[in-house]
């Protein structure tokens, strides 16, 4: 598989990277940071990448970039059957709601920016014929929770232009993924206090190239998380009201 | 960004402190203004944990990037917090090896260095940092520099067994070595007493490079000491199975078990039984590397067997100039006090090594694993006084009792030029531990 991953270098990226450097992939990392890429570029071709690995740089704060970006990948890999996108920025409830920036920074990245790169990404892949393009959502756009408010819409908004997309395609032959992981034991989540089924990157990531092998539309990783989430789904908005989950 | 509260850090013999971890894959971002770092929190007392003054310190465990294979001399660099187990899950199918192995995998590449960690190759191979080429560290100025026999070679050699209070390691490069396979060759014997073990672990030096013994430390007068003798090599790949060997289930201790489980009965049992398990006088056979080198790693957070208490280990180096009876002189001082060790382990060290204050040196060390009681402070300074008697030293990776007069008078030269060398890196003495603070007098 020619895969180009968008936040290889960090957290559930690195471990997905990894796991396909493992099975032979041939991968292409993009990143913000030219330095860290070469040294994650450094890692996957010593755990089974080889040469095949390449790196690119692409900032999730730049939309110029995206497309050259895109196209660089493509082109260095001879080819794209599947593009990732992982990277993200997190922040927790209360940092967002004393400093608009960083909500607005956080909205902007993990909505209007993500989204418009998975448009670049759409359209290279449909040049192509298709193939997959897999994003990580997360569980916390599943409903509106105190925790996660901020956060947690600009995910649910990505879950739903993720959907829409999916049903658009698939006819054209572009599958598109929509990974929902729950809380995954990463430099993200760090400080944070682990909540029961908390999972491992190297476990998601499995779950996850799996998931673009079948051509699943929505992943959640750890497993458990499916099940959690449809009784989240459920529970009655005076419930909800209640919790502090 | 509001600071996160503080938590409660632990070294593996549960001996805690409250701090708070940074943790991060860019360790050259995150080490700023933090002056201790932590990997897979294996050292058993509190070396790993911070002073009370300065709660925060770097964790580097997603720091886990290799950045480099040299395929033809095994010369690996990787970032500081790759774990041992990720390392040999990488490299031992490909026919490399670590050239030192600690006890268990559960390390990372810096506190391998920082502990400057040994294994049952020590009488061939030295000690873990012997094989380190070079070492990028965060210093206490702030500057991020690499250092090297040639290089800052007092800042390498501080380093090497430093426990980390000569700055962040942030790279480690050193030399694999080649395997045949991943099976070991394993020959265990059993020694009727204590000085026969000394004994036989001089006479099996020369001819395997793997050695260690177990000893049933509750067996008193003639049979004190008695135990079995394990000896191995690394399996032809004709004799080894063609297959690699499996990862087997790794039952987990999911709760502390009550202080009284492990008794003097228990352990006496338990001790009994592994001695008479062996009950041919020789054996031997292929067996996996990993049962061979990390019998413990099989139940995970075995450490919770010793109950909320914890415990620790004493570990500490009989100099080949104290004689043959100087283990046996030790283990009278455990015995007469009633002290009970569930495991007891005896090894033969064939060299100094090479940093300011690594712990080996020629001579015959034991590590015993106790159980903190009430009177776990008075059974280690009883020790320690015996040790100071003998020339020895103990292991600081292991040590969480030992009062600073003791460790003081263990190591009076060394320690003197240690702290010149601390002098000369980081004269306000930012980087401190509360090992360092007990120990050292920061």
């Amino acid at each position: 598989m020619k895969v180009a991953i968008l936040g290889a270098t960090k957290g559930m990226g690195r471990a997905l990277a990894r796991a396909a450097a493992e099975r032979g992939d041939e991968i292409c990392i993009l990143g913000r940071n030219s330095i860290d890429l070469e040294r994650s570029a450094a890692d996957l071709g010593v755990r089974g990448a080889g040469d095949s690995v390449w790196s690119v740089v692409c900032d999730l704060e730049r939309p110029e970039m995206f497309g050259p970006a895109i196209d660089a990948a493509r082109e260095s890999l001879g080819g794209l059957d599947a593009m990732v996108v992982t990277a993200a920025i997190f922040a927790s409830q209360e940092e967002l709601e004393s400093d608009p920036d960083l909500a607005e920074r956080l909205l902007r990245i993990d909505f209007s920016n993500t989204v418009l790169f998975c448009e670049a990404a759409k359209k290279a892949l449909l040049r192509e014929g298709g193939g997959t393009l897999c994003v990580f959502s997360s569980v916390a756009g599943e409903r509106g929770r105190k925790p996660v408010i901020i956060y947690g819409a600009a995910k649910a908004g990505l879950s739903h232009y993720l959907e829409g997309l999916d049903h658009k395609h698939r006819a054209e032959g572009l599958r598109v993924i929509t990974v929902k992981p729950g809380f995954v034991k990463t430099s993200m989540t760090a400080g944070l206090e682990p909540p029961p089924f908390a999972g491992e990157p190297d476990a998601v990531a499995r779950r996850v190239l799996g998931a673009i092998d079948r051509g699943a539309p929505v992943v959640y990783a750890p497993a458990p998380w499916r099940l959690i989430m449809a009784v989240i789904r459920a529970l009655p908005r005076a419930l909800m009201r209640r919790l502090n989950f | 960004m509001p600071e996160t509260p503080l938590s409660t850090l632990q070294g593996w013999g549960r001996h805690s402190a409250r701090g708070r971890e940074r943790l991060g894959e860019d360790l050259e971002r995150i080490s700023g203004e933090v002056h201790l770092s932590r990997g897979l929190g294996r050292s058993y007392g509190d070396a790993s944990l911070p002073p009370d003054d300065q709660p925060n310190v770097v964790n580097t465990r997603f720091a886990d990037r290799v950045l480099r294979l040299d395929s033809d001399t095994g010369l690996v660099r990787a970032e500081a917090g790759l774990a041992l187990s990720e390392l040999n899950r990488l490299f031992m199918p490909r026919g490399y090896f670590t050239p030192v192995s600690p006890g268990t995998k559960f390390v990372t590449l810096g506190g391998m260095v920082a502990a400057d960690v040994h294994g049952k190759n020590q009488h061939r191979d030295g000690d873990f940092g012997d094989h380190v080429t070079s070492l990028k560290m965060r210093v206490a100025d702030g500057r991020v520099l690499e250092c090297s026999p040639g290089q800052h070679p007092d800042l390498f050699r501080a380093t090497i067994g430093g426990m980390g209070l000569t700055g962040h390691i942030l790279e480690v490069e050193f030399a694999l070595h080649r395997i045949p396979s991943q099976w070991i060759w394993q020959e265990s014997r059993r020694i009727h007493d204590i000085d026969q073990f000394q004994d036989a672990l001089e006479t099996a030096a020369p001819d395997w490079p793997y050695t260690m013994g177990w000893i049933d430390c509750l067996a008193r007068g003639k049979a004190m000491g008695r135990g079995v003798l394990m000896t191995g090599r690394w399996a032809g790949a004709e004799e080894a199975p063609s297959r690699p060997p499996r990862q087997g289930f790794r039952p987990s201790l999911r709760f502390d078990w009550p202080a009284w489980v492990l008794n003097r009965f228990t352990i006496r049992l338990f001790n009994e039984l592994y001695y008479r398990k062996q009950w041919r006088p020789r054996s031997s056979g292929v067996v996996n590397h990993e049962s061979f080198y990390y019998p413990l790693d099989a139940i995970r957070s075995w450490n919770r067997m010793y109950g909320r208490r914890g415990f620790t280990q004493y570990q500490c180096v009989l100099p080949r100039e104290a004689g043959r009876g100087s283990a046996r002189r030790v283990l009278e001082v455990l015995t007469a006090r009633g002290g009970a060790s569930f495991l007891c382990v005896i090894k033969d060290f064939g060299r100094e090594g090479r940093g300011v204050l690594s712990f080996p040196r020629p001579g015959i060390t034991l590590a015993l694993d106790i159980a903190v009681r009430d009177d776990t402070q008075a059974l280690v300074d009883a020790l320690n006084e015996q040790v100071l008697q003998e020339g020895g030293r103990i292991y600081l990776a292991k040590d969480s009792f030992t009062r600073r007069e003791h460790f003081e008078a263990m190591e009076k030269p060394r320690l003197d030029e240690f702290m010149a060398i601390r002098d000369r890196w980081d004269p306000n003495r930012r980087f401190r531990s509360a090992q360092s603070v007990r120990l050292l007098g920061d």
